[in-house]
């Protein structure tokens, strides 16, 4: 039972950290076609999380790789339940991933157009889906005591799922807006910072939606009930919206990000507390529904993958901060003309 | 056509697409980095252009493994959720080593070897380089080892109607993954060699930055050289293994349908599925399967016809693939030796510059038909003798996975021409425009 929900709990923590690193890129990508209006801004915005983007994905593979090999029962339904979802994620990331490597190789506006759109959708569908996903496994999905999926991809294209897939976008447009008035200058950075202004209030509104939605259409709330010292996490989440109004109000963007980050985590852990047990609930019958207990590996393997987390992730992580540290000033023309770099 | 036969058009489309771009990035990025040592050490600038112009060569088949290695994890939830419901509890936790262990430290890395170049020492940077190089191939290690264990299950129990993990150190010593990865691995270094020597014979041929690509062609003749050698014996291994532990597969690999002892090899055939035969067969030699298989003149070797026929693969692509594979297996030392001899008047030697050019596609045929030989001889098991590929598919609406085939089709057409169009551009222009453009 313990080695189950540590796992649970470090596979929310995956996902989490997967929202607050790749978050940022998504977010960006986003607001490529709105910010991105010189061929210099453009250059900033990829430079921006240009080191950062490839390794900032691989938490997501790692998290797809933990749910199968922690809980291989629920990596199958659900990837085969959302199975049109995931593939368009994936073949928006793969758009997106190619694109800032082939983009500034050939001298040519179309060219550069193709590459432009697929950084955009790439970016911004991911964003949305992700939070459709999720949306739809806090409020269950429709399958069937076999895992066999009984709807279509409209299916999951519902009110809820939306909202949380609108909520997804703006939290990492918020993010991606943060981090490039930390990392670029002049013109570029005051409208990324205006533009993060402008997004707080809705962003404010679509949170305090969502989580009123959460209480009709979910059952989310009954293990914070149950225990209402939970509710500390979405304090956490709206301590940190608001830490972002008031560190953006003092032009402190890097404060402002940080708490961006804490907002994207704690609401990811909102969510993954309110599911707990249950990483894929069904909303047909809940004795159908997938849980820590029902859908996990083997105790060897939980122990052997639990020994390889801690010793490794550590490790990546201290690896990771490093690299952001390397490349934390702002974007130089001089990192521009540099010829290796996208 | 149903479920189980569009996931596998679709797996393979996947998987083939995805190793044309990684074998070259598994043998390449060491050979970047090694060229960026010698320039550390030496000061040499042409070492510093060396390592820019493959480098940069080594990043466009870089980025386009990695986005298609993405689809390939997801796949397994997604067309085969019966087999990750199934084998997750060690198929699943060897991705998951590798993702943790080794990929993140390569797609960290390679963000840092692409922007570091004035952030970091030339010393630093050179180590960056060495890192993605390692990290690749331990990626590469474990996926092997994933593979391997399809190919021949060790170290589990049936138990809660699935596959448990028992001793993982079985796992992770399996001999057919092992033998995949001394056979996978120096064959993508030997892939790069190739690459390397091709690119460079186009250069000599035009006698353009004759040192720069003398120096490379040399560079790629000696790993060439080795790995060829390598790949070879590892190959011989790896069939006497197979011929032990997978017999239909050996069986189909010959279209040999007949047990007997002292079996032939048939040096051409046409496979005849429904008669149970070959229609022609050219050329016998007696004896020598059974060498090959056993390292025996005299041993037995079964036949086709004493398998069950829902027990035998496909005999036509698992024949045709394997006999492609040892044919090119074949040339590679050939081509190779011959440089050694020709190496000190290169540029003279215009016939093996030719050759050696339109060889470049070799390697990857080579590699691409192990995989064929690999996957589909291992029909009609997903797993060997436990779960058949029937049983593993999700159950999901065929018009699902018809549409996706065609959103690959389209999605993988797109980024093989811009990526082949980007590699044949940029390997075509020479270091000098390499350096200038950005």
């Amino acid at each position: 039972m313990l080695l189950q929900s540590v796992w649970f709990f470090l596979w929310g923590l995956l996902w989490a950290v997967f929202f607050m690193t790749d978050g940022f890129d998504m977010g960006i990508g986003s607001l490529y076609p709105l910010l991105g209006k010189s061929e210099r801004d453009k250059h900033m915005m990829i430079h921006a999380m240009g080191p950062m983007w490839d390794g900032n994905e691989v938490w997501l593979i790692t998290a797809g790789g933990v749910t199968f090999a922690a809980f291989p029962l629920v990596y199958a339904v659900m990837f085969s339940s959302l199975y049109s979802a995931l593939m368009l994620i994936l073949f928006a990331l793969i758009l997106r991933g190619v694109s800032f490597e082939f983009r500034n190789k050939v001298e040519s506006a179309a060219w550069k157009k193709v590459w432009d759109t697929c950084i955009f959708l790439g970016s911004f569908l991911p964003a949305l889906l992700f939070g459709v996903a999720f949306g739809n496994i806090f409020q269950g999905i429709p399958f069937d005591g076999d895992g066999v999926y009984q709807g279509t991809l409209l299916t999951l294209l519902n009110p809820y799922g939306l909202l949380a897939g609108v909520l997804f976008v703006c939290l990492f447009v918020m993010h991606g807006a943060l981090w490039l008035a930390i990392r670029t200058d002049g013109d570029l950075a005051e409208r990324a910072a205006r533009l993060a202004g402008k997004l707080w209030p809705v962003l404010t509104g679509v949170a305090v939606v969502f989580l009123v939605a959460t209480f009709i259409f979910t059952s989310l709330y009954d293990n914070y009930l149950a225990t209402p010292v939970l509710f500390l996490v979405p304090l956490v989440a709206v301590a940190g919206l608001v830490g972002i109004r008031y560190f953006l109000m003092q032009q402190a963007f890097f404060k402002a990000w940080f708490s961006s980050a804490a907002t994207i985590v704690a609401c990811t852990f909102f969510g993954v507390i309110g599911l707990f047990p249950s990483l894929f609930p069904s909303s047909i019958d809940t004795a159908f529904s997938l849980t820590a207990f029902n859908a996990s590996s083997s105790p060897l393997t939980l122990q052997i993958m639990l020994i390889v987390v801690v010793l490794f992730i550590p490790v990546v992580l201290a690896y990771q901060i490093w690299a952001y540290k390397l490349f934390s000033g702002k974007v130089t023309d001089d990192d521009l003309a540099h010829e290796e770099t996208y | 056509m149903d479920v189980v036969m569009l996931s596998r058009l679709q797996f393979a489309a996947a998987t083939m697409f995805h190793f044309l771009f990684v074998p070259l990035t598994l043998g390449l990025s060491a050979l970047v980095a090694y060229m960026e040592t010698r320039y550390v050490k030496t000061g040499d600038e042409t070492y510093l252009n060396m390592t820019k112009f493959w480098g940069k060569l080594f990043l466009i088949n870089f980025a386009l493994g990695v986005v298609t290695g993405i689809t390939l994890e997801f796949q397994f939830g997604t067309n085969w959720s019966r087999y990750s419901a199934y084998m997750g509890d060690i198929f699943g936790s060897l991705l998951a080593i590798e993702a943790s262990l080794a990929f993140f430290l390569e797609s960290t890395f390679i963000g840092i070897w692409i922007f570091g170049w004035k952030k970091l020492s030339k010393k630093a940077h050179a180590t960056v380089m060495w890192l993605v190089a390692g990290a690749g191939n331990i990626s590469a290690v474990w996926i092997l080892l994933a593979n391997g264990w399809m190919q021949q299950p060790v170290g589990f129990t049936i138990r809660n109607g699935r596959a448990e993990l028992t001793d993982f150190l079985a796992v992770v010593t399996n001999p057919f993954g092992l033998l995949e990865i001394v056979h996978t691995i120096p064959s993508a270094f030997l892939l790069s060699a190739f690459f390397i020597m091709g690119i460079s014979a186009w250069h000599l041929l035009k006698k353009e930055h004759i040192d720069f690509f003398t120096r490379s062609f040399n560079i790629g003749l000696v790993v060439g050289l080795v790995t060829s050698l390598v790949v070879v014996i590892t190959g011989d291994l790896h069939a006497v293994h197979v011929t032990r532990t997978q017999p239909a597969k050996l069986a189909a690999m010959e279209s040999h349908w007949e047990t007997q002892a002292q079996a032939p090899i048939v040096l051409f055939a046409i496979p005849d599925e429904a008669n149970e035969g070959n229609k022609i067969e050219i050329g016998s030699l007696p004896g020598v399967l059974s060498f090959l298989g056993h390292h025996d003149f005299n041993a037995t070797v079964t036949g086709l016809r004493d398998i069950p026929k829902d027990e035998r693969p496909p005999v036509l692509p698992t024949f045709v693939s394997f006999r492609t594979m040892v044919a090119l297996g074949t040339l590679f030392p050939l081509l190779t030796i011959v440089g050694m001899f020709l190496r000190k008047r290169l540029l003279e030697s215009r016939w093996y510059l030719w050759t050696m050019l339109l060889a470049i596609p070799l390697p990857y045929l080579a590699m691409e038909m192990g995989w064929v030989l690999a996957e589909v001889g291992r029909q009609p098991w997903i797993v060997y003798g436990l779960l058949k590929t029937a049983a593993a598919a999700s159950p999901i609406a065929e018009a699902q996975v018809m549409t996706t085939l065609v959103g690959f089709i389209l999605v993988y057409g797109l980024l093989g021409i811009a990526g082949f169009y980007l590699i044949a551009n940029f390997a075509g222009k020479g270091p000098q425009t390499a350096s200038e453009n950005s």
